[in-house]
Order: structure tokens, then C-alpha cells, then sequence
């Protein structure tokens, strides 16, 4: 089990009240798709995803954005059972939509860039160094029923 | 992977428009290299990494004149940074894996300091501008 230090725990759901999941999701999905173009492999039935702009104005991806950093408070409220609390969606990222966790780990660095990029000097070397290991850990619970 | 004209383009508009700070730019991804990612300070166990170091503020200088001069001569990477590749390869023998954790680095610094100047068209460009610059530095080490 993962151990978060209290001043860990304080960074993390500081940051996550000044968050809005709806606009900071399609934007970090947004970006995967850009700066990553290959992880637009997995979302063939999005529609126009031939440029940034037309990414960026993309509802369905704007949608799934929102989804997956809902995701990510679901995450924060249970930092204790991350992979009790990923364990289903673990499965589906597997056996049916069979995502590379690698995948995971990419948009975990993006959304720290989309974080940094909204909360500037606020988003401290220390703020960074807890949410990099939220994102990886994460990642890892997102890749712990793989087989 | 290639870096199109249009990736060029962006590259070097983000070092103009750091332009003189990028000295901090490079100190700020130095720092936060350390924080979040611990065992990277095992390259430097002759330094003082405490807060405001000195040594750090030096290296920062150092690595960000070694990427404007890379964006300087952005046709030519392997050239402009043959000597540096040559020194990681032969004595400083970084572990490749730690340029993409100061390549992320230094894009959160850019983020903090400069978010505007992130769309992310730039940040595409500038992400492959420095794996370039990573697998460039990493390129003679077998």
C-alpha cells in the first residue's frame, strides 16, 4: 500500500479545490492526442480528430476528459485503496478496451503540465513531486488487474 | 522522429521568448527534477541541493545554455551537441531514462512561468524538441 505523508495529502487536495474537472479533463485528453498523436488509436469512433484545433473543439473528447478526471477525484477521496478503488475500471482498460498502460502514464505527465499551466508558481517543486507520484501510482493501480 | 518546420517554428519562439530567464528556466526543472524524482540526485552526490543552491543555480545556467544552443543550430542537434554527447557518453554515463524526467521538467517550469506560451501545438513541438535532445545526448552510449 502506498504511504502519503500529510503534507502530501494537504498538496493533493489543495491543488484538486482549485481544480475545474471539466475544463482541466478536456484539456488534458485534448493534449495526450496532440502531443502523443498515436493515443488516438483508442478513440477512432470520436469523430474529427485532425488537428489540434479540431481536437481541442471536440465534444466527445471534451466529454471523455471530464469522465477520466472525475475519475481522478474518486482517486483523492480513497488515496488509501487505489486499487480497490480502480480495480473494475482496471479490468475494462485490459479485457475490453485494451488500453497500454503506458498510456496511463503519459496522461498522468500531461496532466501535471496542465495543472502547473493553470496554477503557475503556486504548483511548487513540492506540489509537483506529490501529484507526479499520484499520477504514477494511478497509473500503476490502473495497471494492476492487467494479465 | 522528426522535427517539422512548423516544430522548429515553435521551439525557438518559446527560447525567444524566455530569452534572458531561461538561465532560471533551467535551474526551476533542476529543482523540480529533484523533488519529484529522487534518484536523480544520485548523479550529483558532490553537490548542495538544499533550496537556492548555488550549484543548482550553475547547472540550470549550464544545461539551459546547452538547449539554446541547441535551438540555435536546431538542424543540425547531433552537431551542436556532439562534444556534450560525447562527454555523457564517455563520463557522465546518465541513464537515458532521466532526460525525459528532466524533459518533463522543464515543461512544467515553462507551464508555471509562462503558461500562455504553452498552447499545445507548442507543447507537442517542444516535448519532441527535447526527447531530440535526449536521444541525441544518449546516442553514442554503445
Amino acid at each position: 500500500m502506498v504511504h502519503w505523508s500529510a503534507e502530501e495529502k494537504q498538496l493533493i487536495t489543495s491543488v484538486w479545490a482549485k481544480v475545474s474537472v471539466e475544463e482541466c479533463g478536456a484539456e488534458a485528453l485534448a493534449r495526450l492526442l496532440i502531443v502523443y498523436p498515436w493515443t488516438q488509436r483508442f478513440f477512432s469512433d470520436f469523430g474529427n480528430l485532425s488537428s489540434p484545433t479540431a481536437i481541442i473543439g471536440n465534444p466527445k473528447v471534451r466529454a471523455h476528459g471530464k469522465k477520466v478526471l472525475t475519475s481522478f477525484g474518486e482517486a483523492i477521496k480513497n488515496l488509501d485503496n487505489l486499487k480497490g478503488t480502480y480495480s473494475r475500471l482496471s479490468e475494462l482498460h485490459c479485457d475490453k478496451l485494451h488500453v497500454d498502460p503506458e498510456n496511463f502514464r503519459l496522461l498522468g505527465d500531461i496532466l501535471v503540465i496542465v495543472l502547473a499551466s493553470h496554477l503557475g508558481r503556486d504548483f511548487t517543486p513540492v506540489c509537483q513531486s506529490a501529484w507526479q507520484k499520484l499520477v504514477g501510482v494511478v497509473a500503476h493501480a490502473l495497471a494492476h488487474k492487467y494479465h | 522522429m522528426v522535427l517539422s518546420a512548423a516544430d522548429k517554428t515553435n521551439v525557438k519562439g518559446v527560447f525567444s521568448k524566455i530569452g534572458g530567464q531561461a538561465d532560471e528556466y533551467g535551474a526551476d526543472a533542476l529543482e523540480r527534477m529533484f523533488a519529484t524524482y529522487p534518484a536523480t540526485k544520485t548523479y550529483f552526490p558532490h553537490f548542495d541541493l538544499g533550496k537556492g543552491s548555488a550549484q543548482v543555480k550553475g547547472h540550470g545556467k549550464k544545461v539551459a545554455g546547452a538547449l539554446v544552443e541547441a535551438v540555435n543550430h536546431i538542424d543540425d542537434l547531433a552537431g551542436a551537441l556532439s562534444k556534450l554527447s560525447d562527454l555523457h557518453a564517455q563520463k557522465l554515463r546518465v541513464d537515458p531514462v532521466n532526460f525525459k524526467l528532466l524533459g518533463q521538467c522543464f515543461l512544467v517550469a515553462v507551464a508555471t512561468r509562462n503558461p500562455g506560451l504553452l498552447t499545445p501545438e507548442v507543447h507537442a513541438s517542444l516535448d519532441k524538441f527535447l526527447c531530440a535532445v535526449g536521444t541525441v545526448l544518449t546516442a553514442k552510449y554503445r
